[in-house]
């Protein structure tokens, strides 16, 4: 049953690795603005046009 | 009949010239112009997510011109080094989720801004950017052309950035965590079975509980022991005077137990106990980011204006610079901030902000402009009378009232029980401990530290906030934004309602229009309507849209005379609209009523007459508020409409016009020192001493992006209405606040029972204070959710 002193300090230091990391997203500011992220989440991921892409579309817009 | 379709960008309706472009239809140029740069930088996005998300964009011409100055522009910017600048814009407009996807994109319209990433609750963009490729100026600039437009005041620029502070947060995680872990290390204890290994482990056991409190009771729990200190020093014995002297017994009395072996200590109490107070205190800090409760005039007034010089040039500013005698050129849309003679231009001046009338001023050269107003018609040129600080306006801000803090000379209910409370406490603890020492001396200590625990008033420290908190969060909903829970306490005592007038119980917009003299057939309606369309004078507004089914037509040789009236020609028609000397109209009767005559060709028509139109419902409000409250109108117009007023309120409501700020001020002041409690209604920064000097000074507001003067509570004009049935629903909370107290006195006094007899162990007192607090917890939020369901 001593391995419960093991057990204790395991579980106690990875308990407090993730507190630390809680201080460090407090003090980052993450817990500022807790609105605004539940947006941007819903935003969709921008395509990486190909290049021809580009210029056909600017083209475009000159012949107008 | 002609279509009416939207704006594809602003959702406004396009009238007959709708402006048609990659087959959309646009209501102006502007909303066209803000599509083509959306669709060149890809950004057409921005449509996708929401309809109509977009604004008009606003004549911008000067407008950023004092963020050229170095001195300003490096005031405001919150971080400046090298090819790195980063400002904080605070932006009305946003409003959506289209707002925060193209203000995060904005990288897409200038190569030199880095990032930009918004808040939306506060409706602000933290924009980064470099000086050197774009300029402060250029990037307001940019911002404003896509109809997003910063609000930089003077506010802005003379406070001192207010360090963050999330000490609350800290506190709290780190009750939460010591709380969760010392439950789990007290377990094997609860059920005292003898079993060798637990004896064998139960010291490290205990030592770890005693580790995991320590931050607990000397960070967390701090916050208590001063407020403690505090009170006792001022004699108060407000409630965090039981509470500290709770937590500090359970601490000392765990750790000695632990260190002689007695027992396991009452670590997990301690814990939760202060995780359940911070826990309510946190609930109880709603705030509205997007509002402010504190402003004055300087959130209204621009950080400079323009002033010409006595060769001619002209030159930025600072408004706090402003001496007598400096001649400053005013352009349109711009504000006035100093009581100044006209010297140059036609002055029409909106006092909308101070006053709450809509109906703009006029000014001749060499007559007096007060500060406060907003230039609405072209550009004047004014010399200045008095700086800033000693206008008539800003003067109001010197009075006495703005120093000292309404809540500090209040006692809440939470404060006048916890007294009482307290002083019962320790004589029963005196009582039975003296009791103990006569029949069994080693119970003594045991029984006076368990008193002392088990009373201690968690369950009544954390009604008043979840209840109040609770009527926060439901009165937002309602538009009804209440600065804090004290605000809902006081409004919850008043016994004494007072309204200005115009602004406040009159519709800003609404205006209630007849017409006297010929009726115009339908010819003549379309050609009043086309006519009225090229005009931006809001009377010619307000009557456009009353004309509303006459077609349009197509108008030649417009001519408008600013402050005069509008001229036009159609087919021969030559038709004039306007004041009754632009008219040629003769007689003028009515001299106190707005009103617009109607020339047409050589027959005068006749006049469309102006007159305030009250709120919807406020007779109805003023009937239910009569037989509780004491009600009286405070008015700086003059006494014309006494007659209409006292025919829809009721007979005793006092009447007052012509008051000053200051009389509105001491009027209050006078009732209050009579011990009546006042509510204050207003709108105006004329309203914000009385605001100020009121037991709660409740704001009204058509626009809450658009500022209030500083107040307890900010009421959406539409819930004017509602004043009464949320001020009912005030009072219900403060009874259900009183009903969990009672609750909450029914487990001391189970718990004191376990306390007298010395049978408090740990594992009783672990269930009974979570037990009371949850209970407490559930009982106010259900009952003020319930209260205010009828309320919409």
């Amino acid at each position: 049953m001593s391995v419960i002193y093991l057990l204790l300090t395991i579980s106690v230091v990875i308990a407090v690795f993730f507190f630390v990391v809680f201080i460090l997203s407090v003090k980052g500011g993450q817990f500022d603005d807790t609105y605004t992220p539940s947006v941007r989440m819903l935003f969709d991921d921008e395509l990486v046009k190909e290049k021809d892409q580009v210029q056909k579309t600017t083209s475009k817009n000159k012949d107008e | 009949m002609t279509e009416v379709s939207a704006c594809f960008h602003c959702g406004d309706p396009c009238d007959a010239d709708a402006i048609v472009f990659d087959e959309k239809n646009f209501c102006c140029n502007g909303c066209k112009i803000v599509f083509e740069i959306f669709s060149e930088n890809d950004l057409s996005g921005y449509y996708d997510l929401q309809n109509f998300p977009g604004a008009s964009p606003k004549e911008l011409e000067g407008k950023y011109d004092f963020l050229d100055n170095s001195a300003i522009a490096d005031k405001l910017l919150e971080f400046n080094d090298g090819g790195t600048q980063i400002i904080t814009f605070y932006i009305p407009h946003i409003h959506c989720s289209s707002c925060i996807w193209v203000l995060e994109n904005l990288n897409k319209l200038d190569r030199n801004i880095k990032a930009s990433q918004v808040d939306f609750p506060k409706k602000t963009v933290r924009v980064t950017f470099n000086f050197e490729g774009i300029s402060l100026k250029q990037l307001s600039l940019l911002l404003g052309k896509i109809g997003y437009a910063p609000y930089i005041s003077l506010d802005d620029f003379q406070t001192e950035k207010i360090k963050k502070d999330r000490s609350i947060i800290y506190k709290l995680g780190i009750a939460g965590f010591a709380f969760g872990n010392v439950m789990f290390l007290s377990f094997p204890e609860y059920f005292e079975v003898n079993e060798f290994w637990l004896d064998q482990y139960k010291t490290t056991f205990r030592w770890l509980m005693f580790a995991f409190s320590l931050p607990v009771f000397f960070y967390s729990a701090s916050g208590y022991f001063i407020a403690a200190i505090k009170g006792l020093r001022a004699k108060i014995l407000n409630i965090d005077v039981p509470l500290a002297l709770g937590i500090l017994v359970l601490f000392v009395r765990s750790t000695v137990e632990i260190i002689f072996d007695i027992g396991s200590g009452f670590f997990d109490s301690l814990t939760g106990l202060v995780f359940f107070l911070l826990l309510g205190k946190y609930f109880q800090q709603k705030t509205y980011s997007f509002l402010s409760f504190e402003r004055d005039y300087k959130s209204y007034f621009p950080i400079a204006v323009t002033r010409i010089n006595k060769n001619g040039s002209e030159e930025s500013l600072q408004v706090n610079e402003i001496k007598k005698g400096d001649r400053l050129l005013i352009r349109n849309d711009e504000l006035i901030p100093v009581d100044s003679i006209l010297l140059k231009g036609k002055a029409r001046i909106d006092y909308s902000f101070v006053t709450g009338e809509i109906e703009p001023v006029e000014k001749e050269s060499g007559e007096k402009i007060f500060a406060g107003g907003k230039q609405v018609s072209g550009s004047i040129e004014i010399d200045t009378l008095k700086p800033v600080s000693q206008s008539y306006l800003t003067q109001l801000w010197s009075n006495q009232v703005f120093d000292s803090d309404k809540e500090n000379s209040f006692t809440s209910l939470t404060n006048t029980i916890s007294k009482y409370f307290t002083i019962s406490i320790l004589s029963i603890a005196a009582s039975a401990t003296t009791y103990w020492l006569f029949v069994q001396p080693t119970l003594a200590m045991n029984v006076f530290t368990a008193i002392l625990i088990i009373a201690c008033p968690c369950a009544l420290a954390m009604s008043a906030p979840f209840a109040l908190g609770n009527m926060l969060r439901i009165f937002g909903k309602l538009k009804f934004y209440v600065k804090n829970d004290q605000a809902i306490e006081r409004l919850a005592k008043a016994d004494t309602l007072i309204f200005d007038k115009t602004g406040t119980i009159t519709a800003n917009k609404k205006s209630l229009v007849t017409y006297e003299g010929t009726t115009l057939n339908k010819g003549e309606k379309s050609l009043l309507k086309s006519t009225l369309r090229t005009s931006g004078h809001p009377l010619s507004r307000i009557l456009y849209s009353h004309l509303n089914g006459s077609e349009l037509v197509k108008l030649s040789n417009v001519e408008e005379v600013v402050g005069q009236g509008i001229s036009a020609k159609f087919n021969e028609q030559q038709i004039k609209i306007g004041s009754a000397t632009f008219v040629n109209a003769g007689n003028i009767q009515n001299n106190l009523q707005t009103a617009v005559h109607i020339r047409l060709n050589e027959d005068y028509k006749g006049s469309f007459l102006f007159k305030n139109e009250y709120r919807e419902g406020l007779s109805e409000l003023f009937k239910e508020l009569a037989p509780e409250y004491q009600l009286a109108i405070l008015s700086g117009d003059n006494n014309g409409e006494a007659a209409s007023l006292k025919k829809i309120l009721p007979l005793k409501t006092s009447l007052l016009f012509q008051q000053t700020p200051k009389e509105k001020l001491n009027y209050i002041r006078q009732l209050q020192q009579n011990g009546h409690r006042v509510v204050m209604v207003g709108d105006g920064l004329n309203d914000a001493g009385a605001l100020k000097q009121s037991d709660v000074g409740i704001a009204i507001s058509e626009n809450v992006n658009v500022f209030s003067p500083a107040c307890d509570a900010i009421l959406d004009a539409g819930k004017f209405k509602e004043l009464h049935n949320y001020i009912k629903v005030a009072k219900g909370a403060m009874t259900i606040i009183k009903i969990s107290i009672a609750i909450s006195f029914l487990y001391n006094v189970v718990g004191l029972y376990f306390a007298i007899t010395g049978q408090l162990s740990p594992v009783v007192a672990a269930i009974l204070m979570p037990l009371s607090s949850i209970s407490v917890v559930l009982f106010t939020t259900f009952m003020t959710s319930l209260i205010s369901r009828k309320l919409n």
